[in-house]
This record gives structure tokens, sequence and C-alpha cells, in this order.
């Protein structure tokens, strides 16, 4: 059950009444119930969406309607702007000593993901920030915790501070600390065990290696797929430990997340990073924008955007654009288009990003990306002449294919047809773009495979 | 009589029962929170009105209950006690544990145990999304059924996440069970079918087996849940017999989303719900219930090895709603 996105449902309401100019207590009545039903669909806390409701509706009481865009549009854009202002902070980087040893406690429920984002935290610091990282296994509860860190630390590439289970986390922390001091690293980031926040003994064992390492961040972990009672665990938290950041886990579900906004809002804590797959590279800085579309299900351009530009290098997209408009476009050049979008993720993963278009189903996506493995393995039989002029291609040379590719002849012709759908598209393009028009749709529309 | 004073009246005689005692003492955070502002909601009002049923709201709501659901059984509650002309703010208490009563037990009737067949193991397929507790509940379902009296096999079959596999075999050696472990990034499949062949040749009563984390989105790990249970069944027909999502308490409105995913690809039979003794109340069970009929079959509600009981709806209602006095 994917919620259906605010902006859907405010488009409902909005066609009764269609035509007033301005926003006013009654018509935006029905506006306002929906978004209070979509906050707390998104896990946001009762509290916090009652405030926030109310100041959404003295912002936007009396508010001009502008021309271009209709009253359920200008509503969302409201209730955005407000989200990106209680979601974001102006102190949402981590405060890295010059001079010794920055220490990072982190902190949190049991499953929260301390552990992992450890080894994240490790790989950013050490590969994007070139630090010196040391790590402290203070985890001595839960069995093999331990283990799972010097997996990690193995497979990052950092030292690790590993004195057992029968040590006490106090000492093992400043232990750790030490250690970093004498041997001159430049981050120390300590892995605490999972706890609740009502457990006493424990909360006072994280104020005691509060008191003996001194951390700089103290980093509270928080599921995205939170409840209405992580604002209370927040809370406890922040009142024993005094928090400096929030770092949310799990991102990559269809979690809407809502805890963040509860959080900050009850807590003035910062959000400093975000949790967004299995992979070690997969933590990100967080952004308030994309966190606020997330929460009203408006999907996430920004960071498709930003995806695309990173993965394809600009000098050699220009090159490949360049080779499809003259109409030397080969089957090389089709599959590393494909292998290109491949890289960006999988493509389930880039359609969940664009607005509009969550209505494509798990089967089909896995079916495009499917198709996009047969592909390449059919290109993959085939000598240098024939990727360049698959003209040649002709029945002899087809079996030999299918035999080296394991793919039928069916199979093989499907490829060729949609390879000459692109190529006819590039034409088309370049058509366009020497009279100085765009095709109608843009650029959709390409021909990838299952799309 | 309501039904929460008939609860009341049964178990007040046997306050002693081990069980009601884990149960009370064990939810006694959630208990605190839930059932002492619904009391205390009772004593501010004379009588109930828009106000009352708002706030009533408010602290469904903040159970994880979801919107949608308390939306409706606010709804009822209204009905009935405008139908009935009742004002009483505690006989409307009542009406509302009442209507959550009904509405999860006209789903069916629920065996929270195992079943057991001479000659071939049950086979309890354990799922779940990163982080909930999976681990640590079979360590706890293999104890409650070793101290039963039957023979048990583990099969770790979380070959991806560090450290997983050695967590539960420390479990394993603790508590003196069997324990069938793959490679590191051996294909969970595999391990699975060695651990069922192992669990069918040499008599093992209960096989239970670990599964990777998975978010619910992540179509290929999806994927590999059903050909895990694939694998099982043609080892062991009917097998496995169980497959038990594990959901934290803490878990918000996509615990339903979860559910939802998991039982397209693994049709479960059951939900554990693990840190049950935090301060959430663990309302997204209801929500379950209510919209895929799957039933809560036990709750965790501590880190002690015995901190698994079985899922009573009364004992739960009862921790949930009884007054302090």
């Amino acid at each position: 059950m994917a919620f259906e996105s605010l902006s859907d449902k405010l488009q409902g309401i909005f066609k009764k009444i269609r035509g007033q100019a301005r926003l006013t207590e009654s018509n935006m009545e029905d506006m306002l119930k929906e978004i209070r039903v979509a906050l707390l669909e998104s896990d946001v806390n009762y509290r916090v969406v009652k405030e926030f409701t109310n100041s959404v509706k003295e912002k936007a009481l009396g508010q001009e309607v502008l021309l271009k865009v209709n009253p359920s549009q200008m509503l969302v854009k409201i209730v955005h702007d407000e989200l990106v202002e209680l979601l974001g902070s102006d102190d949402s980087e981590l405060h890295l000593q010059n001079n010794r040893p920055t220490v990072i406690l982190m902190v949190g429920l049991q499953g929260s993901g301390k552990t992992t984002t450890t080894g994240k935290l490790a790989h950013l610091l050490k590969y994007k920030m070139h630090k010196k990282v040391l790590l402290a296994a203070a985890d001595v509860y839960r069995p093999a915790a331990i283990d799972q860190l010097n997996t990690l630390a193995k497979s990052v590439g950092v030292d690790i501070v590993n004195m057992g289970t029968s040590v006490s986390p106090v000492k093992i922390s400043e232990v750790a600390r030490q250690k970093a001091f004498d041997e001159h690293y430049d981050v120390l980031i300590i892995d605490t065990a999972g706890r609740l926040q009502i457990d006493e003994a424990l909360m006072d064992e994280l104020n005691q290696i509060k008191d003996k390492v001194s951390p700089d961040e103290i980093l509270l972990l928080v599921d995205a797929m939170a409840g209405q009672d992580a604002v209370n665990v927040a809370n406890a938290f922040n009142d024993k430990l005094a928090l400096t950041g929030i770092v949310m886990s799990k991102l990559d579900g269809d979690a809407r997340g809502g805890a963040a906004l509860s959080i900050k809002h009850m807590t003035g804590v910062p959000i400093k990073f975000s949790g967004v797959g299995e992979k070690i590279t997969d933590l990100d800085i967080f952004h308030p924008d994309r966190m606020a579309d997330r929460i009203l299900g408006m999907g996430d351009v920004v960071t498709l955007v930003e995806k695309v530009q990173e993965e394809m290098d600009e000098k050699e997209a220009r090159k490949s654009v360049n080779k499809m408009m003259s109409g030397r476009f080969d089957l090389e050049d089709m599959i590393e288009q494909m292998r290109k979008v491949q890289k960006m993720g999988s493509l389930g993963g880039l359609l969940k990003l664009i607005p509009g278009m969550p209505r494509i189903s798990e089967e089909q996506q896995a079916a495009g990306e499917k198709e996009m493995r047969n592909f390449e393995t059919i290109v993959n039989s085939m000598t240098p002449e024939e990727r360049h002029n698959p003209d040649i291609l002709k029945y002899s040379r087809k079996q030999r294919i299918s035999n080296g590719s394991g793919k039928s002849l069916a199979d093989i012709n499907r490829m060729l047809k949609k390879f000459e759908q692109m190529k006819q598209m590039m034409k088309q393009m370049e058509q366009y773009r020497k009279s100085g028009k765009m095709p109608p749709g843009g650029l959709g529309g390409m021909g990838f495979p299952g799309m | 009589m309501g039904l929460i004073s008939f609860l009341k009246e049964k178990f007040h005689k046997k306050e002693k029962d081990k069980e009601v005692v884990k149960y009370t003492e064990g939810l006694e955070k959630s208990r605190k929170n839930f059932s002492n502002r619904l009391h205390n909601l009772s004593r501010r009002y004379q009588s109930v009105n828009q106000e009352y049923f708002e706030e009533l709201e408010q602290i469904l709501i903040e159970s994880d209950i979801g919107i949608n659901l308390v939306l409706r059984i606010i709804d009822e509650v209204l009905e009935i006690s405008k139908k009935e002309n009742i004002k009483d703010p505690e006989k409307i208490n009542e009406v509302l544990v009442d209507r959550m009563f009904i509405g999860y037990a006209e789903k069916g009737d629920v065996v929270n145990e195992l079943s057991f067949k001479e000659g071939t193991p049950t086979v309890v397929l354990v799922v779940g999304v990163n982080g909930v507790g999976k681990t640590t509940t079979i360590a706890k379902l293999a104890y409650r059924y070793k101290q039963k009296g039957k023979r048990v096999l583990l099969v770790a079959g979380d070959t991806f996440r560090a450290g997983a596999t050695e967590q539960l075999k420390v479990w394993a050696d603790r508590l003196n069970i069997d324990i069938v472990v793959g490679k590191n990034e051996q294909d969970p499949a595999s391990v699975a079918y060695d651990g069922v062949y192992k669990g069918a040749r040499e008599g093992y009563d209960l096989l239970i087996v670990d599964t990777a984390g998975r978010l619910q989105t992540k179509a290929n790990l999806m994927a590999e849940l059903s050909k895990i249970k694939r694998v099982i069944g043609k080892e062991i027909e009917g097998a496995p017999q169980e497959t038990f999502l594990i959901i934290d308490a803490t878990t918000g409105q996509n615990g339903v989303v979860q559910a939802k995913a998991f039982s397209e690809v693994t049709n479960l039979t059951g939900v554990i719900v693990t840190k049950m003794d935090g301060t959430s109340k663990g309302g997204i069970i209801l929500a379950i219930r209510d919209e895929l009929g799957v039933p809560v079959r036990f709750i965790g509600l501590g880190e002690k090895m015995e901190d698994l009981t079985e899922f009573d709806l009364d004992k739960y209602l009862y921790g949930l709603c009884v007054e302090e006095e």
C-alpha cells in the first residue's frame, strides 16, 4: 500500500473549488484535513502535526493565488517550504577538530543501525575527507557485534580497538581515546550497544563514556520507519546526553520518515546524515528539501538529477551524443548507454525518484532490467565488426551469436528491433535540433528497454 | 457488562499467574502511557463531547495504530455512544476497548504455538527488515521449544550482514543447539537447502531458518526470499509450515507496507513483535491484523531468553488498559 501522494489528493479536492482566487478558511479546510492525514501517515508525531497545520493555515490564509498555479499547488508549496524550514539547520556538518582527534559517539535503540552507520561514516571520513580514522568496538552486549564492526573496519581499511566482551564499554572507550591521541588519528568513532532510553543503568553507562572521552559529536541513530514514539526516544537521549546530531537510517526503504520532522521540531537537534542503502558508500549528507518531498510523497527529482550528473562523465556524454546525432550510433553505444543507466542504481530506484512515475510495478521494473542484461549478453557474443555495423547480421551470424550467448534468435531479433527504434529516434532528434525545435514530449521515451 | 470489566474480573482472580505478571511488568511502560492517559482523560471530563473524542483520537494515533483505523474505531465508538446514549467517559473507554477487541478477534481464531507432526520437521522461516531483532528472536524461539523437549536445528541463512552468522552461532553454543552455517556470502537458498537436508534426515522436530534483513522495496532480495521458500518446500513437503514476520514495536505506519510486501512473497502465518518492553505501544499490529488478517503470535518483552511469550489478545489489552489502582 503505497500511500497516495499528498499532491494527488489535494488535486482531487481542488476540483471542487476551482475558480477561487484566494485561499480562505473555508476552501482550505478539506485540504488541511488531507495534509493532516498525510503527515500522520508519514509518522509525523501527532502534536507536531497539530502545530504544523496551524502554522500552515496562518501562512496560507489570504495568500493571493498566483495566476499560473491553482490553490492546491499553492498550498503544497507552502507546506513544502514550511517543511524544509523545519527540517533544515545551519548546523548540519560534523564539528571536526584540526589539532586533535575528533571523537564521535554513536548512540541509539537496538537495531537502529549504529554499527553499519559507524562503518559507513568511517568510509566517508577516510575517502571523501581523507581522515585517519580509528573505530572503537564498545558494544559488548549483542553477540557478535564486535565481529561485525571488525569485518567493517577491515573492508573500509581503518584501525579498530577491539578488547573483546569482558572489558567494560567505558574502559574500551577510554583506551581508544588514548590511542587516538597518542597515535595522531584524526577521528575516533565509538560504536555503542543499542539500548532503551528508559534503561537507566545503560543510559548511565553512556553518560560515563561521555565524561571520560568528552565527545565532539554525539549522534543518535533514528530508523526511518520509526513511529510516534521516536520523539520520546530522542527527547530522552537528548536530555541525558545533549545530542549534537541525528542520523536517519534505512531511508532507502519506502517509509516516509516523518519521525525526522518530529524529532527536529521537538528537540532542535540537527539532522546530519541519512543512510540510503546497504553498501558501505550509502551514507548521504542530509537534504531537508528532499526529505520534505519524501514526507509529502512527491518524488525526489533533485537526487535523480544529481545521480545522473555524478555517473555521467560529461565529455564522454557529449561524445556519445554527437555520435548519436550524426547517425553513427551503434550497438556498443547502445550498451554503453544502458550500462550508465544501470550504474546510476537500479532502474527501479531511479523511477521512484520521478514524480508521477510510481505506477510502474516492481515486475515491470524487474523485466526492464532483465531485458537490459539480455541485450548485454547478446552484444558480448558479437564481433567488433558486427557491433559497429549490425546490418551485416544475417542468419548464420545470428545463429552463432545465439549459440554463444545462450539466447534465442527471437531474443536477438527483438534487440535489433529495439536498436533500430533507438537509432530512428536519434535521427529524428537530430532533425529537430537542426530545425531548432524540440521533439514533442522532450527527451522522454528515448526507448530504454522496458520503459 | 463491558468487555473490559469482564477482562478485569477474569484476570484479577489470577493476578499471581506468572504469564500475566510478565505481561503487565513487560508492558508497564506502554501501559502507563496508554491507560494512564485514558484514565486521566476520563477523569477530566464530566461527560463526553467532541473535544473528548479528539483527545481519544490522539491517544490512539500516538500508539501507532494508524490514522485510518483510528478514525474508523472512533466513528464506531461515536455511533454506539449515540445509539445507547452513553455519556460517561469511563463507559466510553470500555466501548472503545470492546471495539478494538472485537475488530481483532472477528478476523478469525488463532493458535499461537507451533504444531508438530511425527516424522516431519516443522520449518519456521523468519523474515523482516533490517534491525528488528530477527536473530535474537530466533534464539528465543529455539530456547522456548527446546524447553518443551523438541530437537531444534538452527539454519544461519543471513550470509550477508557482517557478523550475523557469528551472532547466531553464539546463541547456538549458549543454548547447546545444533546449527547449520554457510560460508560468507554463500547463496542463502543453498544454506537453507543444507539445513533442511540435514533436518529431514537426522530427526529434528523444529528447524528455524534465519534470513538477512531486507527492506521490502528491494525486488531482488524479495525474490531471493521466495527462492529460499521454494527450496525448503522441495526438500520437505508443505514446508515452511510457518513464516514469521518480525516487527519492531517502534515501527510506524510502514509496518503495514512491510507486512503486505512480505506476505506477497512468502505467505506470512504470523507476526512476532519485538522490543515491547520499551515505551512504544506497537499499535501497528492492530493495523496489520486489520488490513491483512495476519495475527500476532509471540511478543518479545526483554533481552533474556525467556522473554518471548505467546501473544494473547486478552492479556495484551488487559496490559494496555488496566487502570492504576
